[in-house]
């Protein structure tokens, strides 16, 4: 997936591993990888990754659409973004 | 039928599904006080076994002290069973006010409001000091009552990785536009059994202008040189600007919890926390066994001393015997196995052996990261420790993990 991701999976990934893999955290992570049903990301700590996406992009995202699914992986994260982004 | 079959059939597939998940809970029924020696009746309906408690936050050996249980009569007798009151019409009694100051001493602190629990305080004390002009940011593994607290929070919720001082750096930078920053952290972490470098977060507030908030229910009583937490132990006493902290485990075990800090942050909770607006607060017969825990606890460190005494002790004899236990000073002390099934197979195996703990995994701690935690009281004598490090060199000789590396046990049991 890596050869194709397009420049906000790049900064989402970018972002989700530097915000939530610890340092001596060895794993790889794809814009697949599950976060939330992976255990990688908790709603407890996914306040700043919506908050990141909103001030990133100027966008509002409704509580509603940032939920666990949703929210899983960096594609269906995209997903969401581009939803609500402006065209 | 207002509960009709499809909710009841509902409700019956959702609880199949905890089970299936093996994340099901059931009570144990304890026969005897509470102490190092208990009696467990388990599974319900046996004959209750004696067995040995690793698993109580009793950490001083003080839920069930003859002295304690006295004080605790005396109260009944004195000031009755109840006050069917919350404290601001008429459920305030005397001792509920000398109790805070008591407390106040004893942290360092301002003041202090008791609530009902520390989760009571935990789920009041944010909403209460805090408004959308505002920012909490907390490490990852705080309690759920603080999540649950801060949820209900009108201020902006963020956090940082656990314990690591340059993302908590990096967060209060990013939030200097707030009115006010509270940095939210325990004091000893529950699972781990680690402490937040209290000292550091007490910097990083002052050099960015924020204030800090410290849980320190498993610490009060036992962390630092005279069991004043986790501040006295980092050095910075009278620098927090609220601790919560609990009765239910080191200071008696009982239950109420309590907010102390800053006199107008009190105050606010006073005036503005609905677990103690709406909610009767501890009974005078707890009170009265609280007061005399404080009273005992600052007259003499002998059991935390010997609290201490007996963690270095049993983290030796865990670590001589070949276990993978996390590091650490306090006295939850958690035996590693990073595989669900094996953390629950071990535990059950050890109360056939007369030692009583239990299996911890996801998700209550992180995945892959199953474990078994223990807890050191100064109830424990030595011949304890020697009698439950015996059964766990057995039971960890049958599941072929001692002197294994994280790697090893993953590569046999998976994780």
């Amino acid at each position: 997936m890596g050869d194709t991701m397009d420049e906000m999976e790049q900064n989402v990934l970018a972002y989700v591993t530097k915000e939530y893999l610890e340092e001596d955290d060895d794993r790889e992570l794809t814009v697949d990888t599950p976060l939330i049903s992976g255990g990688i990301v908790d709603s407890f700590s996914m306040v700043s990754l919506k908050r990141f996406l909103e001030k990133k992009y100027q966008i509002q995202i409704p509580d509603a659409d940032a939920s666990a699914d949703a929210f899983d992986t960096v594609t269906s994260i995209c997903a969401v973004v581009r939803r609500f982004k402006p065209s | 039928m207002a509960f009709s079959q499809a909710a009841r059939d509902w409700y019956h597939r959702e609880l199949a599904g905890i089970r299936d998940a093996g994340l099901f809970k059931e009570e144990r029924f304890i026969h005897s006080l509470q102490d190092a020696d208990i009696e467990v009746e388990f599974p319900s309906g046996a004959k209750p076994a004696s067995v040995i408690n690793l698993c109580a936050n009793n950490y001083l050996g003080l839920s069930s002290h003859p002295e304690v249980i006295a004080a605790a009569h005396e109260g009944l007798k004195h000031r009755g069973y109840g006050m069917s009151s919350v404290r601001f019409i008429c459920g305030t009694q005397d001792i509920h006010r000398e109790l805070e100051r008591k407390l106040t001493a004893f942290l360092g602190t301002e003041d202090t409001l008791l609530f009902p629990s520390c989760m009571d305080a935990n789920a009041g004390v944010f909403e209460a000091v805090l408004n959308e002009q505002d920012v909490m940011i907390a490490d990852r593994l705080v309690h759920a009552s603080i999540v649950d607290g801060m949820r209900l929070c009108k201020a902006m919720q963020d956090t940082y990785k656990h314990a690591d001082m340059a993302h908590l750096e990096e967060k209060l930078v990013e939030h200097q536009d707030k009115r006010f920053r509270l940095i939210i952290t325990d004091g000893v972490f529950s699972m781990d059994g680690d402490l937040a470098p209290l000292d550091q977060i007490v910097a990083l507030a002052e050099k960015h202008d924020a204030m800090v908030f410290v849980d320190d229910s498993h610490a009060s009583g036992y962390i630092g040189k005279t069991g004043r937490g986790t501040q006295e132990h980092f050095g910075v006493l009278g620098k927090i600007d609220i601790i919560t902290t609990t009765l239910g485990k080191a200071l008696g075990g009982a239950s109420g919890g309590c907010v102390s800090g800053r006199s107008e942050l009190v105050e606010m909770c006073r005036q503005r926390a609905r677990p103690y607006l709406f909610s009767n607060t501890v009974a005078p017969v707890i009170v009265s066994g609280a007061l005399k825990v404080l009273e005992l606890i600052s007259a003499s460190t002998e059991r935390r001393d010997k609290l201490e005494e007996n963690t270095v002790y049993w983290r030796k004899l865990l670590t001589d015997a070949g276990f993978d236990i996390k590091k650490g000073s306090s006295s939850i002390v958690p035996v590693m196995l990073y595989n669900a099934k094996l953390a629950q197979d071990v535990a059950r195996d050890l109360f056939a052996e007369g030692i009583y703990v239990v299996g911890f995994f996801f998700p209550v701690v992180a995945k892959g990261q199953a474990r078994i935690r223990t807890q050191v009281s100064a109830a424990h004598e030595k011949h304890h420790l020697d009698r439950a490090i015996a059964a766990f060199r057995k039971v960890g000789a049958k599941y072929d993990i001692l002197g294994k590396t994280k790697a090893d046990i993953i590569a046999k049991y998976g994780n």
